[in-house]
């Protein structure tokens, strides 16, 4: 079976430095895979690179069994990767219900001729999407604020509406940047199952870069870690907290 | 719901025509202004889905302007003639000339398009300041259009009818695209390209869209000018000309189309009003050339409405002014 | 040969006057990260505070009627040239107070659009106080030609320009890399919010900036009125956004670059007139700009800046 995401040896650099050198790591349907490291260690430079807004300076990713290096990243969500941003990046004018549909665009059957006849198809395509996001706002118990704007709800709803807006692209696979950073505990466990509940729901493989090791640990079935760009391990939860090198490079010497 | 929005466009056209059916009886200087409004309007609202809709900041719309407004009359002056004197010929000659001039700055907005995609902010307006003066040169030494001493255009078929009903379909392309699942593309380029990118969005379609578009109607825009004063110069498209339909955006609230309308009438009433009020006696001179210049007037309001009030004069929605206030970078 | 020659002379006089208006715009977008839209104009007012002052100072400096380039002579010039700066510089500092510090952490465009209000303004009210019509800079420095250069004519106004352009470059080398402002100013271009825990005063480096671009803007406007004595309130435009060009060219916010770029631009320019035609003068550097911007954004000597997702 082909993988769905294959990294093969992947190198950036900026300048003279090397924010990932030589990553290798695969994600299969259906996988949780957790990506971990200290500050600095190269995790959202992946995404950026998985995502086509950085390019590797050496070595292929192959989504689905192609290659996708070079492509733009809006044809790369086009695939089946979408992803949330760790410093969360909502279209701020919009409301909730228009972030979403925004993000329903690139299914359209339909341009700017239709929008400007306004005919049946047209309609009828409205009206499909609306429903599409009106259900997705629902799952997400979103839908009350469907008129809000976005940038105006509390932290953890725009987490959340961040991943919603990720699934309207319909993804095979999600990336989710820190989706943690800035939560309480609380959050943090409702957090987990909601992530756990979207992978199955929607089928989908989830990468996940988190600082806090208790919700990798507590959710990832396999975790890679990366440490100045270099995977220094890959394995299961227990096999990951017991590695000497991780040990290391989280608590130092 | 479909239907509405085509209903409201022919009912604009009958209003237009009925307003034209008595326009002959109008004093010419209001018929002047009125249709000075009309074009600033077609103008103001094609910027701002470029400028307000889709957030790329473009200086160089009198260029397009410019390059309809000497199509459409090189059509008229070289071609025009041959459409001979049958019954409309006249009026289809004035239309083709029209669209041609239109679709001209379309290639023209495309040229500039293409190339500033890469570019963000600062850098888009001055290349696109750039190009409308380059748009501008060429002219200046085009002799066949007259060059620097300016193209005479020897018919006034430009009236309140056609000037409206083109008003009309600007407003209802810009209102209806943006108003749309399509149309909510060009508001995600203005508030985050990165993540419209991510969502699976082609930004750079919806540029060049934005651009495309506002060219065409600068080009139609300019098209009615030239057929309206019957005499055009590459020198009367300038920079400055571009500042005059960028305050009407920024004072009407960028992203803001009723706004924008609304600033449109004002600005172009309020230089003849002052006018007015600077002949009175009573005013000192100083104050009276002060008040003459109506570019200081011009400036001091783009630097307090900056200061005061960045979403514009008019709050439409109001969701300009929190999207600016999110954007504290 | 001596045609080159003497157009590489005459583009290098030229290329001194944008690359002294290009270090004001690299400057500020080194400590701002805006395009000061108005400084050309600074450039404009600056000729014109040297076309008022001079009057005054030829009172206590009296000019030579024979022409000659006596100490008065000279003392005068650079009386009227360190008026002019100073002019200006409360003009930027002024400017930088009372419009743009207010909008400091507001959206790049709100800035962009105050800044072209403030160069209309400057532009339009130049017209109200100065009058629309140009007037004619007095000759604050005899100019004649070189004599014994052969064919070439070199006049000594383009040496003056020249030995000026580079004293100030120096002067400007020293205050940026030796001076205490200077540190602070590079430090706050490396890192605003690193430089005030720093305990550097982002404000005062920031007005010292908007002033020293200022003044140099102004000497701009001199050295250029004493060879092309007509001035009028619009003179600062096209110089302005040629500069601009020139500070895109070098590398927006590298000070080198500036000068560099300044300099390319001048003799581009005069080459283009010389060899190729007048027409084309004004539009080579939006040209410069186009392709710059397309191929090599960064310019020759600036580093690229990443935006961070």
């Amino acid at each position: 079976m082909t993988p769905l995401l294959e990294l093969k040896e992947c190198t950036v650099q900026f300048g003279g430095l090397k924010a990932v050198s030589g990553l290798n790591f695969t994600v299969n349907k259906g996988d949780l895979l957790g990506l971990i490291g200290p500050n600095g260690a190269g995790k959202t430079t992946v995404f950026n690179l998985i995502t086509g807004v950085y390019q590797p300076t050496a070595g292929e990713i192959f989504f689905d069994g192609e290659s996708v290096v070079g492509h733009p990243p809006y044809k790369i969500t086009g695939r089946g990767i979408a992803r949330t941003f760790q410093n969360i990046r909502l279209f701020s004018s919009l409301s909730v219900f228009d972030n979403v549909r925004a993000a329903c665009n690139m299914h359209l059957r339909h341009g700017v001729s239709h929008a400007l006849w306004r005919g049946a198809a047209f309609d009828d395509e409205e009206r499909e999407v609306e429903k599409t996001v009106v259900e997705l706002l629902e799952i997400f118990k979103l839908d009350h604020l469907r008129d809000t704007q976005a940038t105006s709800l509390p932290y953890g709803d725009q987490r959340r509406l961040e991943i919603v807006r990720a699934l309207a692209t319909r993804p095979k696979l999600l990336l989710l940047d820190e989706p943690a950073a800035g939560m309480n505990p609380t959050e943090k466990l409702e957090l987990m199952r909601l992530i756990r509940f979207t992978q199955e729901r929607f089928g989908l493989a989830v990468l996940l870069v988190e600082h806090d090791m208790r919700v990798v640990m507590g959710i990832c079935e396999r975790i890679a870690v990366l440490d100045y760009g270099i995977k220094i391990a890959e394995g299961s939860p227990e096999v990951i907290r017991s590695n000497p090198k991780v040990i290391e490079a989280y608590l130092g010497e | 719901m479909s239907t509405r929005p085509k209903t409201w466009l022919a009912v604009a056209a009958v209003v237009s025509l009925l307003i034209a059916w008595f326009e002959k009886s109008f004093n010419p200087y209001y018929d002047d202004i009125v249709i000075s409004i009309g074009i600033n309007i077609i103008l103001a609202v094609g910027l701002n889905l470029v400028n307000g809709y889709t957030g790329q900041f473009s200086l160089g719309h009198a260029g397009f302007m410019a390059v309809g407004a000497y199509l459409s009359a090189a059509m008229t002056v070289f071609v025009g003639s041959s459409f001979g004197n049958f019954t409309g010929g006249p009026t289809i000659a004035f239309i083709s000339a029209l669209i041609v001039g239109g679709l001209g700055a379309a290639v023209a907005g495309l040229a500039v398009g293409v190339p500033s995609l890469r570019l963000k902010g600062d850098y888009l307006a001055i290349v696109t300041l750039g190009f409308g003066e380059i748009i501008r040169v060429v002219l200046q030494n085009m002799e066949v259009v007259g060059g620097p001493r300016g193209f005479p255009i020897p018919v006034r078929p430009t009236n309140f009818f056609w000037t409206y009903l083109a008003a009309a379909i600007a407003i209802y392309v810009v209102v209806l695209l943006v108003n749309s699942t399509y149309g909510r593309g060009f508001l995600t380029v203005r508030d985050d390209e990165i993540a419209a990118e991510a969502m699976g969005i082609n930004t750079t379609k919806y540029k060049v869209q934005a651009f495309v578009i506002g060219a065409f109607f600068a080009g139609i825009a300019g098209g009615l000018y030239a057929h309206f004063k019957q005499f055009i110069t590459p020198e009367g498209f300038n920079f400055l000309r571009s500042v005059d339909i960028v305050v009407i955006v920024i004072l009407g609230g960028m992203g803001n189309t009723p706004g924008v309308i609304a600033a449109a009438v004002l600005l172009t009433i309020l230089p003849e009003g002052l006018r007015a009020f600077a002949a009175w006696d009573a005013l000192p001179v100083w104050v009276a050339q002060i008040i003459r210049n109506r570019m200081i007037l011009y400036s001091l309001l783009l630097i307090v409405l900056m200061l005061t009030r960045p979403q514009g004069l008019f709050v439409g929605s109001g969701k300009f002014t929190k999207w600016l206030k999110s954007k504290r970078t | 040969m001596t045609e080159f020659l003497q157009q590489l002379i005459n583009g290098l006089a030229l290329g001194s006057i944008y690359a002294l208006i290009a270090l004001g715009y690299t400057m500020v977008y080194g400590v701002l990260r805006f395009i000061n839209f108005a400084h050309g104009d600074v450039y404009m007012v600056g000729a014109f505070a040297g076309f008022y002052a001079a009057p005054w100072v030829a009172k206590i400096f009296p000019g030579d009627q024979s022409g000659a380039y006596t100490w008065s002579v000279i003392a005068g010039a650079v009386t009227v040239l360190l008026i002019s700066m100073l002019v200006c510089a409360i003009l930027g500092i002024t400017i930088e107070r009372l419009v743009y510090k207010p909008l400091r952490n507001r959206p790049r465009l709100t800035v962009l659009i105050t800044a072209i209000g403030v160069s209309i303004f400057l532009q339009n009210f130049g017209q109200f106080l100065f009058g629309a019509d140009p007037q004619f800079f007095p000759e604050i420095l005899p100019d004649r030609a070189i004599e014994g250069l052969g064919e070439l004519t070199v006049t000594v106004n383009q040496v003056v320009v020249l030995v000026v352009t580079m004293a100030l470059l120096v002067g400007l080398r020293f205050v940026v890399m030796k001076t205490k402002m200077g540190t602070a100013m590079r430090a706050l271009s490396f890192n605003p919010v690193a430089a005030s825990l720093m305990g550097i005063n982002n404000n005062v480096i920031i007005s010292f900036t908007f002033g020293l671009g200022s003044a140099l803007a102004a000497a701009a406007g001199i050295l250029n009125a004493i060879s092309y004595p007509s001035i009028d309130p619009l003179m600062g435009i096209l110089p302005g956004i040629k500069a601009f060009v020139a500070a895109v060219l070098g590398g927006i916010g590298n000070i080198p670059g500036a000068a560099l770029g300044g300099f390319i631009i001048g003799i581009l320019e005069t080459m283009v007139v010389g060899y190729v035609s007048p027409m084309y003068r004004d539009a080579i550097a939006f040209a410069v700009l186009i392709l710059i911007l397309l191929f090599k954004p960064s310019g020759l000597l600036g580093s690229a800046e990443r935006e961070k997702v």
